[in-house]
């Protein structure tokens, strides 16, 4: 028998992850960031931390968070074991989010590359939901107000939004089903979907000869080992010991035991919803939760499938005038968010300044259209003066969701205090 | 669309049929398992709130334990509204300086009539129907009946 290649079965298994040779312009780490990698790194840990809390957590009403504080305070490293656990779960977030827009800007979407796009945005989208349902297990005050929060924002989608968030709170308030729901999803089926779609994702890259490179011809090859590999081990090193350091240094937030009679003032969802939140704030909830969700999400898998004359696959913003233009619109889309946000805080309380107007038309169409015609404007100046071809324009609508998203994150997390009211 | 474009042959016809017939079956069972457990409302539905001559017009009485605040106006009607803030389902609370139900999440606040008085939430505070029988407010939990807004007709006398 050859036991010697027996005994390497699992490393060899772990390199065939990767071709025998690679591209040597595509292991250069500006090209990618390592950010996928950085993800599924996090992934592995912590699906390891997860297997090893189940071992302390209690899922039910009674048990969650005495069983939280009981590993926090009794068990040796317990505190340690579930700062670290916290700590990836938010790494994934941030991580797999800046792979999205890092695969988006350097336009590796589009042709054969379409299919990972999907199961991308579906692992991301697994992913929040992960965070969102490991989010309530401690069953504190912090968990069971945005729980119920966010089932509640389900409820204002037309038509199958009282279903939706019955099937996944169980009953009609947030409750021991719906914690018993969550923590299968979060334990269970959530990763082996994962698990799964991340397959399929490493699959398709390989199939469409790894990353994009900025000139496909150009293919000057150097052996995976110890080249790519080299490089992966040291970031995966550096991503370990920061996320040693951090989760020694800060812990993991646990507030008061769950109290369904008062809500904490400020209530606040997790920071990854805070965008949603903030435009609950000002905007019709139709629009906020239904309309304009669904509007970027479509965005998001409609752009592979769009025709353009001058693609650029691997090239970063497409162009050097693509760059000046995604700049552009990081300012504006920031500036404008942001007066926007004062002006409907301060100025527009449409109920008010026109009563006899139902309110989806006054606090939510108007609102949106505030927002939309000037930054249709914005892209028709890009287009006339600058001759933005088709996927700059792109790329700009792209670049003013994502800023959006960003100033609305931000100024909800860190600006927004008691009742909500903005300090300024 | 490709899906469309495939030639429908037998085999391929078999294939997708038996996929179909698969994942419909998948799908059921997950949604029944999800589906919405009625817990058997055995409980007392009419929560006893007190005797009627305890309560003084112009009054707000909080019963968080039972989620409602029983308001009682300055004629003598009452009204039982639920604690539970239309937008998106927070606990209001009662603030006396401001004489308003406040909603610590975003910011909505509703009269003591448990009208909207400042958004985004966009409808009136759920109330509970009240029924007096001897002297005794009671107060059904278990039905809450949505409103637009505030109507005369919604007050309970005693
Ligand atoms: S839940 Fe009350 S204002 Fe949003």
């Amino acid at each position: 028998m050859n036991t010697a290649g027996h005994s390497k079965a699992f490393t060899k298994l772990l390199l065939h992850l990767h071709p025998k040779r690679v591209n040597a312009q595509s292991i250069k780490f500006t090209r990618t960031f390592g950010l996928g990698g950085i993800s599924s790194l996090f992934f592995v840990i912590l699906f390891a931390s997860g297997m090893l809390l189940r071992f302390a957590y209690v899922p039910s009403v009674k048990g969650a968070y005495d069983s939280i504080v009981e590993l926090q305070n009794e068990i040796l490293f317990g505190q340690l074991l579930r700062n670290i656990h916290y700590w990836s779960g938010m790494g994934l977030v941030l991580v797999s989010f800046l792979h999205l827009i890092r695969v988006f800007y350097s336009q590796s979407i589009y042709h054969d590359r379409r299919k990972n796009w999907f199961y991308g945005l579906l692992l991301f989208f697994l992913v929040v939901f992960s965070n969102f349902t490991g989010y309530l297990l401690p069953w504190d005050q912090l968990s069971y107000w945005a729980v119920t929060i966010m089932a509640n924002m389900l409820t204002v989608i037309p038509f199958v939004g009282d279903f939706l968030a019955d099937m996944i709170r169980g009953s009609n308030e947030v409750s021991e089903t719906t914690l018993l729901r969550f923590y299968h999803f979060h334990t269970g089926l959530l990763p082996l979907l994962m698990v799964a779609f991340m397959s399929v994702h490493f699959w398709l890259i390989r199939k469409s000869k790894g990353v994009t490179v900025a000139n496909m011809e150009n293919r000057e090859t150097v052996p995976t080992s110890p080249h790519l590999l080299y490089k992966e081990m040291f970031v995966a090193l550096i991503v370990i010991i920061s996320l040693l350091v951090l989760s020694t240094l800060v812990n993991a937030p646990l507030q008061e035991k769950a109290n369904p009679l008062i809500s904490p003032n400020p209530s606040k969802a997790p920071w990854y919803f805070m965008g949603v939140q903030e435009l609950l704030l000002h905007l019709h909830p139709i629009f906020a939760i239904c309309v304009i969700p669904s509007a970027v999400i479509f965005f998001l898998i409609y752009t592979p499938y769009m025709k353009f004359s001058d693609l650029n696959v691997g090239v970063w913003f497409n162009s050097e005038k693509g760059k000046k233009l995604t700049i552009f619109s990081i300012i504006f889309g920031i500036l404008f968010t942001l007066s926007i946000t004062l002006f409907s805080e301060y100025w527009w309380n449409g109920t008010q300044l026109m009563p006899n107007v139902p309110s989806l038309i006054s606090t939510g169409l108007l609102l949106a259209l505030f927002y939309m015609i000037p930054a249709s404007v914005f892209l028709y100046f890009l287009k006339i003066k600058y001759q933005a071809s088709k996927i700059d324009l792109v790329m700009a609508c792209f670049t003013i969701i994502m800023m959006a998203y960003l100033v609305m994150t931000i100024v909800g997390t860190f600006f927004r205090g008691e009742g909500m009211s903005l300090f300024v | 669309m490709r899906l469309f474009e495939q030639k429908i042959n037998r085999r391929n016809f078999i294939k997708r049929t038996i996929q179909a017939i698969l994942s419909l079956n998948v799908l059921y069972i997950f949604s029944s398992l999800l589906s919405n457990k009625k817990e058997g409302n055995t409980l007392d539905e009419w929560y006893e709130a007190g005797d009627i001559n305890n309560f003084k017009n112009n009054h707000i009485y909080p019963y968080s334990s039972a989620h409602f605040y029983l308001s009682k106006i300055e004629n003598g009607g009452m009204l039982a509204i639920s604690t539970k803030c239309t937008h998106l389902g927070c606990a209001v609370q009662f603030n006396q300086s401001k004489d308003m139900f406040v909603c610590p999440c975003h910011a909505s606040a509703f009269s003591k009539y448990g009208e909207v008085v400042s958004p985004p939430a966009t409808r009136a505070l759920d109330i509970y129907p009240i029924s007096i029988q001897d002297n005794k407010v009671m107060v059904n939990v278990t039905k809450p009946i949505k409103r637009q807004k505030y109507e005369a007709s919604q007050l309970t006398y005693a």
